[in-house]
């Protein structure tokens, strides 16, 4: 977001200081973006006194790391311009089924959640990318189907006690060096670094946000659209699966509308980080920490002792406010 | 755009099968798979008989999706879309069924107009909220949804209330004769009263204009901020309208009604031939397809197949439809 802006800049008359601090500010939106994120910890340090022990943390990265992975997947698919709202279902289905085929080892458990994964983006994928259905559509057919099947056949991927997978739990909410470091760090970790690195050098990913930002120029200079848009699909499903292998790690028990709750939040924290529904503009390292910032204020509004209804006002008004900040502030007068 | 060309044009053609084909095609097929899908769940219902009792209870089912649906429809043609909007209908629902608790019908009646206003009001709102601070639509939408959500927590935390008997045979009574279900009749006088009366006129001109290009639209002289709002009060008031039928046919209030009446109505606007991108379409089709859309379960449930198959193949309908209309338009470019 930060190379396509400098021209503009460049062009235009020197600005004052205040407008420069202004301007560097919207240039790096991650710095916004901490501050808001040691606000919300100050205000939770205050709401409840000895929040912010040592492994504080380690706790929020371990509840931030399933939404994280959500939400890499929808980053991904909302640079090309589009959006998945099956994410949350084939989660739910890769952890549900993941806990079912446990007793046939951990490794093929968690093959087969991969494949779940694989499966989804696959048809997602063919019917964004080659039947050219909107994306919107695509997905939410996709989504009523796989959790419609998943709820059909619950029973029949049960084979013998469905239990999350002792490697499971321990990769969820386990944690090294005296609980500092939670151990999904070593997952999320490299597989954060290959988006980001991937995003910003490889072929593949400049690709997604030229597809994202002008896809007839695309077409004309020779890029396979619809070959991009499988392969993103297919990301976004498998890193969804991953997402939802650590949740139920985290919930310790598999039901069947597991991580649907965490389906418009991980729309949220792309769009609070920075990425654009239009495609083209944002990247990874924003949503890392508009996931962590959902997951403080949700701590926040549970230690402030809101009730329900009250907490989800909050929840959509401080979405809205942040959505609105984003906006107004990369609007360059 | 193409009935602003043909009111131009001046003398108004007789009706050519070639025209109305492609004008009236979409439509015309989703009310014969409504059809179809009505002799399957004749068929599926032998050897018991399809009695006007059947035909009441096919409404009832579909009489909220079937508002959120209109709702959605004039949102989509507008160049938006409200995922909120099954939150809109949950919030009427709980006001209704908690204010008209205990009251007589006169009453109920009058509270039933109060919430049509406040439909309008949230739509109003909403609308407001997505021209003034610039966000697209779906991120603005997206987080009111959390916000009326809650709201709708605020006002009830368990389904529960109540409404006079007389007001909810509004939505599950007989109109006249017993095969005339009185939820069709107000769907239909919703359309002609409220609807139509818009559509034909400059708002509804400016409404499709709008949605089908924003720029042209201003140049033509088209207020494009005041339309989109407005788009999203007419939505307002028909989510208020879905909420009310749900009171209803229900009886009570539920809070939690939202996401499954937000997502169908996406997908009844998409079955009913309304183009995502905006500007074209109708209301009418969206309505079958809600219908549509409530008939599949049912008929799985009558052939003894698990209803949850029903989700898988709505799920398949909405994405095969669009990929064959896809593959037409695609014809048609050639």
């Amino acid at each position: 977001m930060s190379t396509a802006a400098t021209t503009p800049d460049e062009l235009a008359p020197r600005p004052g200081p205040v407008r420069a601090a202004g301007h560097f500010l919207i240039d790096r939106p991650l710095i916004m973006l901490s501050a808001i994120l040691v606000l919300l910890l100050i205000a939770c340090e205050i709401a409840s006194p000895g929040y912010l022990g040592a492994d504080r943390m380690g706790i929020i990265l371990q509840f931030s790391a399933p939404l994280a992975f959500l939400a890499a997947g929808q980053t991904l698919v909302m640079l090309t311009a589009g959006i998945d709202l099956s994410v949350a279902a084939t989660a739910t289905a890769a952890a549900y089924i993941m806990a079912g085929q446990a007793s046939r080892g951990t490794a093929t458990a968690l093959a087969i959640a991969v494949l779940v994964g694989l499966v989804v983006g696959l048809i997602n994928g063919i019917g964004v990318g080659v039947f050219r259905v909107n994306p919107l559509i695509m997905t939410l057919g996709m989504a009523s189907i796989v959790s419609g099947y998943l709820t059909v056949s619950a029973q029949s991927f049960v084979t013998g006690v469905p239990l999350v997978p002792e490697f499971v739990r321990e990769l969820a909410v386990g944690s090294l060096i005296g609980d500092a470091i939670p151990k999904s760090l070593l997952l999320w970790g490299p597989v954060a670094a290959l988006i980001l690195l991937g995003l910003r050098y490889s072929g593949y990913g400049r690709m997604l946000y030229a597809v994202g930002d002008n896809p007839l120029a695309c077409r004309l200079a020779g890029v396979r659209i619809w070959q991009v848009l499988l392969v993103v699909y297919i990301l976004c499903s498998i890193l969804a699966a991953i997402g939802g292998v650590l949740y139920v790690g985290v919930i310790n028990a598999a039901d069947l509308q597991l991580v649907s709750p965490y389906l418009l939040p991980s729309v949220a924290a792309v769009v609070i980080g920075g990425t654009s529904i239009f495609g083209g503009i944002g990247g990874y390292s924003g949503t890392i920490l508009g996931a962590i910032i959902l997951v403080v204020l949700d701590s926040l509004l549970t230690l402030l002792d809101a009730s329900q209804a009250f907490k989800q006002i909050l929840y959509g008004a401080i979405i809205l406010l942040l959505a609105w900040l984003y906006a107004t502030s990369t609007k360059r007068v | 755009m193409t009935t602003v060309e043909g009111a131009t044009a001046g003398r108004r053609r007789a009706l050519e099968p070639r025209r109305v084909a492609t004008r009236h095609g979409w439509t015309i097929g989703v009310y014969v798979l409504l059809l179809l899908l009505l002799i399957a769940y004749i068929w599926a219902l032998a050897p018991v008989t399809f009695t006007s009792f059947d035909l009441k209870t096919i409404v009832i089912g579909a009489l909220p999706l079937a508002f959120a649906a209109m709702a959605q429809a004039v949102i989509v043609i507008s160049g938006g879309i409200d995922l909120s909007l099954g939150v809109m209908v949950a919030v009427i629902n709980v006001s209704a069924a908690s204010l008209m608790e205990n009251q007589s019908f006169a009453t109920s009646l009058l509270i039933a107009f109060g919430l049509m206003l406040l439909g309008v009001v949230i739509g109003t709102i909403n609308g407001g909220l997505i021209v003034l601070t610039g966000v697209p639509d779906i991120v603005v939408t997206l987080a009111m949804s959390f916000v009326w959500g809650g709201v709708a927590l605020l006002i009830m935390r368990t389904p529960g209330g109540g409404s006079p008997l007389e007001y909810q045979a509004l939505g599950t009574g007989v109109f006249g004769i017993e095969w005339i279900p009185a939820g069709a009749v107000i769907i239909a006088l919703v359309l002609a009263l409220v609807w139509l009366p818009i559509r034909w006129r400059r708002p509804g001109f400016a409404i499709y204009a709008v949605g089908s290009n924003r720029d042209r639209a201003y140049l033509s002289g088209v207020n494009v901020a005041t339309t989109r709002v407005l788009a999203y009060s007419i939505g307002g008031f028909f989510a208020a309208m879905g909420g009310l039928a749900a009171t209803a046919t229900t009886g009570i209030g539920t809070p939690y009604a939202g996401t499954f009446i937000t997502l169908n109505s996406v997908a009844a606007v998409v079955l009913g031939g309304v183009s995502l991108a905006g500007g074209k379409g109708g209301v009418v089709g969206p309505v079958a397809a809600a219908f549509c859309l409530t008939l599949v379960p049912s008929i799985m449930v009558f052939q003894g197949i698990d209803p949850n198959y029903g989700q898988v193949i709505q799920g398949a309908l909405i994405v095969i439809v669009v990929m064959i209309g896809g593959l037409v338009l695609l014809r048609e470019r050639r």
